[in-house]
């Protein structure tokens, strides 16, 4: 291991990118990623260009097959499917995206002080992570999502508004989410701590934090990235199932877990209805699952050769 | 190893305790409380007989103090009644832990009894067109919403083709076990597609590196055959991380299961859970939490336990770490 990031170090000739590029699953899901996202950003532009607005009430097309006018359909209030998709991929990758970066910097800052401090510190914290990871992930996060804002001192229309709504469910995700990537850099940390540039730095007079942000987060930065690449798609996965609980993203913000809420009684009329936004929150988790193992071997080359 | 088994012990202890205390006061935060949904069950109560009730039933004392009092009965294991089944707490707890136990159980071994072979198999032809198939497979299981599953398993099973019922358990008097398990096929399938794809995926990453190390070529080049190789030599060493990381989930499968038993209107923990949370009965949802708590503390142990049990060369014994 050097002191230098493998993943940028190695960008020349056959190197990360070579490695990456020999990945079609890989490729393919970055690419597919990036489709959705871009459609997902536009969805206001294709709405107001199509002339369908997905918030729009229709009681007398409820349930409408795919036409011409609504390419999949209508819901059981007569808004378009399709739109409703693509506004509902905004706050799914919004959600994953965000609460990944979240955890990932919660995890990064404990990993790094029990890491570099060591002794008390370490073993409290370590502690800490081990006792977040015995906890019954599923229904603390339900108790937490049904947690009264009101009750903690939020004013009324604030704690039911869309938007708190969206962010209490990333801060919750973020909580319990940032085990893991403290446990890696806390032993990439602790490795790096007592090697001899990092010593040279520190008798040089470095602090504890240009130590951490200049010798030891180059060094975990590939896991880092692998770790938060693959975290996205569990929180998309989690925001789904807390929404289609009814305990996320409230209506009439669209969620693909909200749309899936009432597809049980779904099934038998509007098959459909249940069928397209579980499918796009598959194909969104496994595109990031498939995405983060090819960076994993792309920027590691030792764990697969 | 006894030292450090108490050691655990101990610290599992300490991790419930603060549980309880973070669920007890989160239980407090959620909407309206017990005297709420009598005044909502009953319009003649008035507000100072909402009072009344409130002092009556503690819920004007302070937190801490409710806690105390809470903790002061558990212990002597009075966990008070639930108010959705009417009856204590723990007597609503058991016979939803024991229906948890058989799905949870049973699709848990049918994963394992799909992922070691397989997972063995994909590690002896890495990078074959089959093991190229597994492994998305197993990315597809992963990456499947629970409930989505559950959905397209009941279309496809229960709409269209008729075969098995869409949830539920046998209600009539006498079913037998045939009716048992047609309404467990679908749950179980579900928990097993949702699993066996993390379990495979570990299982072949430790058999290739385990076949990796130079005892294996030792044995190889002694004449050893394939079967004998894989089996005697590098099963032992590759099951390893398996059973750490195995046991690790298993005590998460049992509140993990919620989504499913929900779809399939399974009356287990995670339907318990559920309803007890979101029907503000407290002392139901407070025990069965912790519960789930306390099999994911005990799980983590028996990860330990197997550890050390399968690498002889894993000692307890000095302080740990």
């Amino acid at each position: 291991m050097s002191a230098v990031p493998a993943g940028i170090a190695a960008v020349d000739g056959d190197g990360f990118l070579g490695r990456f590029a020999r990945r079609p699953l890989a490729v393919g899901s970055a690419v597919l990623l990036a489709v959705l996202a871009a459609l997902a950003l536009l969805a206001p532009l294709i709405a107001r260009l199509a002339g369908i607005d997905p918030n729009e009430v229709d009681l007398l097309s409820r349930f409408e097959p795919p036409s011409a006018a609504h390419w999949l359909g209508t819901d059981e209030i007569g808004r378009d499917v399709l739109m409703r998709l693509l506004l509902g991929g905004q706050v799914s990758l919004f959600v994953g995206l965000s609460a990944a970066l979240a955890s990932a910097l919660i995890g990064t800052a404990i990993g790094l002080a029990a890491g570099y401090w060591g002794g008390r510190p370490d073993a409290l914290l370590m502690r800490l992570t081990d006792g977040v990871i015995a906890l019954p992930l599923l229904p603390l996060l339900i108790v937490l999502a049904a947690v009264d804002l009101k009750k903690l001192g939020l004013p009324a229309g604030l704690a039911d508004s869309e938007a708190v709504s969206l962010y209490r469910i990333v801060a919750i995700i973020a909580l319990v989410g940032w085990t893991t990537v403290a446990r890696l850099v806390r032993g990439a940390a602790l490795s790096v701590r007592t090697r001899d540039f990092v010593l040279a730095a520190v008798g040089q007079g470095a602090g504890p934090l240009r130590i951490m942000a200049v010798h030891i987060l180059p060094n975990v930065a590939s896991p880092i990235i692998v770790a938060t690449t693959l975290s996205v798609g569990n929180v998309i996965l989690l925001e789904s199932v807390l929404s289609f609980l009814g305990l996320g993203i409230q209506p009439p913000l669209p969620s693909w877990g909200a749309m899936l809420t009432n597809a049980q009684e779904l099934v038998t009329s509007a098959p459909w209805l249940a069928i397209w936004p579980g499918l796009l929150i598959f194909v969104t988790v496994i595109a990031c699952n498939l995405l983060g193992d090819g960076l994993q071997d792309a920027l590691d080359p030792r764990a697969s050769e | 190893m006894i030292r450090y088994l108490l050691d655990r012990l101990v610290q599992s202890a300490a991790v419930l305790l603060v549980m309880s205390l973070v669920i007890y006061a989160l239980i407090g935060l959620m909407p309206g409380d017990p005297v709420d949904l009598m005044i909502s069950a009953d319009p003649k109560i008035t507000s100072a007989d909402a009072a009344r009730l409130r002092a009556l039933y503690g819920l004007d004392r302070p937190l801490v103090a409710r806690y105390a009092s809470w903790l002061q009965a558990a212990l002597v294991g009075d966990f008070g009644y639930s108010r959705l089944y009417a009856r204590p707490a723990l007597d609503a707890l058991w016979p939803a832990l024991v229906s948890t136990t058989v799905l949870v159980g049973l699709s848990f071994l049918l994963a394992l009894m799909i992922a070691l072979p397989a997972g063995v198999w994909a590690a002896r032809h890495p990078d074959g067109p089959a093991d190229r198939t597994i492994n998305v497979l197993c990315f597809a299981g992963i990456s499947t919403p629970p409930f989505w599953l559950a959905i397209l398993l009941i279309l496809l099973f229960a709409v269209w083709l008729g075969w098995l019922p869409a949830g539920g358990v046998p209600t009539r008097a006498g079913a037998g076990w045939a009716d048992y398990a047609r309404h467990m096929a679908l749950p179980v399938a579900t928990l097993t597609l949702l699993n066996v794809g993390a379990y495979l995926r570990f299982m072949r990453a430790s058999m290739l590196e385990t076949l990796r190390q130079d005892y294996i070529r030792t044995a190889e080049a002694k004449g050893a055959g394939t079967a004998r190789v894989l089996l005697r030599h590098a099963l032992r060493n590759a099951l390893i991380p398996v059973v750490t990381v195995v046991a690790l989930g298993f005590g998460g499968l049992f509140s993990g299961a919620l989504i499913t038993e929900k779809m399939f209107a399974w009356p287990g923990m995670g339907n318990l859970i559920f309803d007890s949370i979101m029907g503000n009965d407290y002392n139901l949802a407070l025990v069965a939490l912790l519960f789930a708590t306390l099999l994911t503390l005990v799980g983590n142990l028996l990860a330990d336990l197997g550890y050390a049990w399968l690498d002889p060369r894993i000692s307890y014994t000095r302080s740990e770490k």
